[in-house]
């Protein structure tokens, strides 16, 4: 994946320096070159004061239970989209977990909670290629996304919105659709595709 | 309806200090170590944030960023989506920090309360770095095959773009 972004990054940067000579934009361009890097810099200084404040709360909402809490509560559901385990396997808790620490915000958390999950599952299928509950796992853990997405509704007060939050019900009807799609669309392709 | 937005903050704010009284949860102290972790987190961003946004910013700065965007414009107006959001949704699965970077220029040229910014924003809260999770979550494994993981979690991010136009016309006007 990072090949990939080397590839872009590059492919823009030479891009861009082609199309300003054959516009004739260069001296805007070299201008962007220092404001953009710079520009980085103010973003994350005015951002960080908001990202601290945020992963502090979330932390007080961790350290009393709170992962834990909702993630019991969503094991039934989970046992219904990953038939292949029992509901207090060690599978559907990791899996669980890394769901609710994803819906939470707490990304640093989620992830090795998702490395944990597909571990589990690897013991039950060793081979090279997912099996049905790997890549529905995969597939809901990329598509879910927090509850409250701290780090763009900064991102817009930084940029004077005067509500940056007004836009979270859309967030939130737009990820439900997009999360029973990626379901769905999962559950119809798994007889098809086979390794 | 948009009121309930403005609610989400203090509401949460509220009931997770609630919550960690509550549970006996040594509130401040807490509160420092994850105000902590947050700090390191937001500023291990910024090597590939400074990166992208030079990127970006070059792009905008040549007019490049202008002719994919009318390029891209016939597909974006089936879609009923605005032109200015087409790099977002092309960078939004593969890298985290290059579509913050697109997003801040979208802010910057349309502004956070245009259809284009409300639009982009949505589509950026709705959706996650598909392709780094799946590297992420198969790579950890040793997983090479990965099946329909990834037409359905694509099919699950084009989704989200589509709907993201029309919820925010649904909400806001």
């Amino acid at each position: 994946m990072s090949a990939l972004l080397n590839y872009i990054w590059a492919g823009l940067i030479i891009i861009s320096v082609i199309c300003a000579v054959v516009t004739g934009r260069v001296p805007q361009l070299s201008a962007a070159v220092m404001s953009g890097a710079s520009g980085a810099v103010e973003l994350i200084i005015a951002m960080t004061g908001m990202m601290c404040a945020w992963t502090g709360l979330m932390k007080i909402a961790d350290e009393g239970g709170i992962t834990r809490i909702l993630s019991k509560l969503l094991r039934p559901v989970m046992r219904r989209l990953f038939p292949d385990y029992e509901e207090e396997s060690p599978a559907i808790k990791a899996i669980c977990m890394n769901i609710t620490a994803n819906f939470l915000g707490l990304g640093n958390a989620a992830t090795p909670m998702g490395i944990a999950a597909m571990k589990e599952m690897a013991k039950r299928n060793p081979t090279q290629t997912a099996d049905n509950s790997m890549a529905m796992f995969v597939v809901i853990s990329a598509a879910s996304i927090p509850l409250i997405p701290t780090f763009m509704g900064t991102l817009r007060a930084k940029y004077g919105s005067p509500a940056p939050f007004d836009i979270l019900p859309a967030v939130w009807l737009t990820s439900v659709c997009s999360l029973v799609v990626g379901i769905t669309v999962a559950k119809l392709l798994e007889g098809r595709s086979s390794g | 309806m948009d009121k309930l937005g403005a609610y989400a903050i203090p509401t949460t704010v509220f009931l997770i200090v609630l919550f960690g009284l509550m549970r006996g949860v040594p509130l401040f102290d807490t509160f420092v170590a994850g105000a902590k972790e947050g700090f390191s987190s937001t500023i291990s961003i910024l090597p590939s944030l400074i990166g992208l946004m030079m990127a970006v910013a070059m792009l905008n700065a040549s007019g490049a960023l202008d002719i994919l965007s009318s390029m891209l414009s016939p597909v974006a107006e089936f879609l009923g989506l605005p032109p200015q959001v087409m790099p977002l949704m092309l960078i939004k699965p593969i890298s985290g920090s290059g579509s913050t970077a697109v997003l801040a220029q979208i802010f910057q040229d349309c502004g956070t309360e245009s259809f284009a910014g409300r639009v982009a924003s949505v589509m950026s809260g709705s959706t996650e770095t598909t392709f780094y999770a799946i590297a992420v979550y198969f790579g950890a494994v040793g997983i090479k095959k990965t099946r329909h993981t990834i037409p359905a979690a694509v099919t699950a991010d084009f989704t989200a773009f589509v709907v993201s136009a029309l919820s925010v016309r649904l909400f806001f006007q």
